[in-house]
């Protein structure tokens, strides 16, 4: 079997500064060629974070990081900075949720894709122009031609969001970090932008992880699922297990707890109390004061990442015992 | 001592509590050196009531002016057009103002921004009663008893600000002082959208119940298709100012009548692995609303195109067999549209 494209070792991300903000607490999570993971948690959960150690945009004085991020074989986190805008844009791309803050708003799409086509490339500046329009024609924007010189405030967030997706695609990486990028759209657009994504990821062949918070938009492109909680990964599978089969209590709460298809008046099931604040090392499970299972051994250590079998992995007392079981 | 009492009901159950007559809104943008007056249509022409004890949804994409609409119905800004009757009196007529914002409340997406960030949580709660004339120590009581019925222990968030709790609690605090009033309606503006998804089950559970208690009706806007099947009984749904398809929200959902409509809810994620999109409902993002395309508003992504609908803006017409309505030259008897019904038949 080949490396994993991506590889992720007990990645620890803490933020200092004022206050210590433990983001990221031990994920290991690996992606193969052509594989779409899906990364889904709410807010604070440490999803984007991952993300950005795996480009390495965290902010290098307020972030310390442990562990290991390997990339087709090159170690990220020991990169200099000529490696690394060398692997950013040609190895890895990443787009954003806010199509408008991504873009350069003093240069047109046009002129934005070439630049990073004839960076990573060396193409002149017509065979990058060229590159720049068959990239929008490839995204389905219409008039295209025109659109290479539009600036990203002529352009609606629909267009805006498909031209980041050029620019992200256009020196062709293995691997496409896609964060939250339809959050901010309207359902009718969003749809659009995520039908794109799943195609485009079929015709590339590319690796895809998406950060979602949204269990609807996981399920139309995912094939895999990891769900994180409190900076760390609860559980793991495919999409059909997760969806179908969680065995972890969160994301058990988090489908039962979903609006869709229930009846009007009826109570909604809900997970009680808030996500922990992540100010400590977490010592237990970071879930236990929310889980109606909560055991004393659940909030006296660490609970144990109980691999199901090979890519199904559950961080759960209750799995440990069901696999000693059977 | 002067207590908060609800404004009492005039008219009877079978009067609405709110009623909305052609409200219109219209920003001007540009004119300046040389530049093009433009006019965004933000509302224009939206009629509908609202039952008392009924929870009204308004649904549409960003633009469409769904939050326009509840910003004119609170009178935070003025309309060009229209009328808002409440409880069969007009405000700023019989009913004062001030006797008004005491019967309508509302609630923002944003719980940071609609919070004053130097009052304490309990002082925010307070600040609307004290205005309305009850005593400081009165209106605290009243205040730690709404933060109870909200699910904020008082004795530990009273003396907290808005930055010291979390998203969903800072929205139970909005709950809270929208409450303080005791208001008869209350608009929800994307009220949970900002949530996260296990805190926006704890917050809907939160209104059901209160809804309950205090016997108020609500009008809640949302972008999301699910929470508002879930919560209202009848719904709006807006395209670029208008409304489009208005009616019972099971009968809308079942039986859509206006295209955009159909697309709105297929453009919604199918939560099955094994049904996943294939294709989406319609292509393009919605039409800027400065100078929005003439006729029918839907006509430029609408997959049913006939030339009518470039020329007339077709009316709310009664959905044949149903008891819901559509703004659709395909529903309008005798419109011109090919698959319209003949203009004899009664709907």
């Amino acid at each position: 079997m080949n490396a994993p494209l991506v590889d992720i070792r007990d990645l620890t991300i803490r933020f200092t500064g004022e206050r210590t903000v433990y983001a990221v607490n031990g994920v290991s999570l690996s992606l193969g060629e052509g594989e779409v993971l899906g990364l889904l948690g709410e807010s604070g959960s440490g999803k984007s974070v991952t993300m950005r150690a795996l480009m390495r945009l965290l902010p290098k004085k307020r972030t310390v990081i442990s562990g290991s991020v390997s990339v087709a074989g090159q170690d990220v986190l020991a990169m200099d900075d000529a490696t690394l805008s060398a692997f950013r844009g040609r190895t890895v791309s990443m787009i954003f949720q806010e199509p408008a803050l991504a873009l350069d708003p003093v240069y047109t799409i046009g002129q934005q894709i070439a630049e990073s086509v004839k960076r990573h490339e060396g193409a002149s500046d017509a065979a990058a122009r060229a590159r720049a329009l068959e990239m929008l024609e490839l995204v389905r924007i219409p008039s295209a031609k025109r659109r290479l010189d539009a600036y990203p405030h002529e352009m609606s967030g629909g267009m805006r969001q498909r031209a980041m997706i050029a620019l992200a695609l256009a020196c062709k990486p293995k691997i496409l970090l896609a964060d939250e990028p339809t959050t901010a759209l309207d359902a009718t657009v969003q749809i659009q932008i995520l039908l794109l994504l799943r195609e485009l990821q079929r015709e590339m062949g590319m690796s895809v992880i998406f950060v979602t918070h949204d269990i609807g938009v996981a399920i139309e492109i995912c094939d895999k699922v990891a769900v994180m909680y409190a900076g760390q990964i609860v559980e793991t599978g495919t999409l059909g297990e997760i969806v179908r089969t969680p065995q972890h209590p969160y994301p058990q709460g988090l489908l039962a707890s979903t609006v869709h298809g229930a009846r009007r008046g009826a109570r909604l099931q809900t997970i009680p109390g808030t996500p922990p604040s992540l100010d400590a090392a977490p010592a237990a499970c970071s879930f236990a004061p929310r889980c109606a299972h909560a055991q004393q051994r659940c909030t006296e250590r660490l609970p144990p990442d109980v691999v199901l079998a090979p890519g199904r992995t559950v961080r759960c007392v209750l799995a440990e015992d069901s696999v000693a079981v059977s | 001592m002067t207590l908060i009492e609800p404004l009492p009901d005039v008219g009877g159950p079978a009067q609405p509590l709110l009623d909305v007559k052609n409200l219109t809104k219209h920003f001007p943008v540009g004119g300046g050196f040389l530049a093009e007056k433009k006019t965004v249509r933000a509302v224009d022409d939206v009629s509908f009531s609202i039952a008392k004890g009924e929870t009204v949804g308004i649904v549409g994409e960003s633009g469409c002016g769904k939050s326009t609409t509840a910003r004119l119905l609170m009178h935070l800004m003025p309309r060009n057009a229209g009328e808002i009757l409440f409880d069969g009196e007009l405000v700023g007529g019989t009913l004062s103002m001030r006797e008004f914002r005491r019967g309508m409340q509302m609630v923002f997406q944003d719980s940071y921004a609609s919070l004053n960030p130097r009052l304490t949580i309990e002082e925010s709660i307070a600040f609307g009663p004290k205005v309305h004339g009850v005593a400081d120590k009165e209106a605290r009581a009243l205040a730690r008893e709404l933060m109870g019925k909200v699910g904020l222990r008082p004795e530990v968030f009273a003396n907290r600000y808005p930055h010291e709790v979390s998203g969903g609690q800072r929205q139970r605090v909005n709950i809270a002082r929208a409450l303080a009033l005791k208001p008869r309606l209350v608009i929800l503006d994307e009220a949970v959208s900002a949530l996260d998804k296990s805190v926006e089950a704890q917050v809907l559970n939160l209104l059901t119940d209160l809804k309950r208690e205090f016997g108020l009706t609500y009008l809640f806007i949302s972008h999301d298709l699910n929470v508002v099947r879930y919560i209202s009984d009848r719904v709006l749904v807006m395209y670029l100012g208008q409304v489009v398809e208005i009616g019972p929200v099971d009968e809308v959902w079942d039986g859509p009548a206006h295209p955009y409509t159909r697309a709105l809810l297929a453009a919604m994620p199918a939560l099955d692995p094994d049904r996943r999109t294939q294709e989406p409902p319609i292509t393009g993002d919605p039409p800027n609303p400065i100078d929005p395309p003439p006729g029918c508003r839907f006509h430029t992504r609408c997959a049913f195109f006939e030339p009518v609908c470039a020329e007339a803006c077709p009316p709310l017409s009664p959905v044949a067999g149903g008891a819901h309505a559509a703004a659709c030259h395909m529903v309008v008897p005798g419109s011109g549209h090919s698959r319209a019904p003949n203009a004899g038949a009664t709907p």
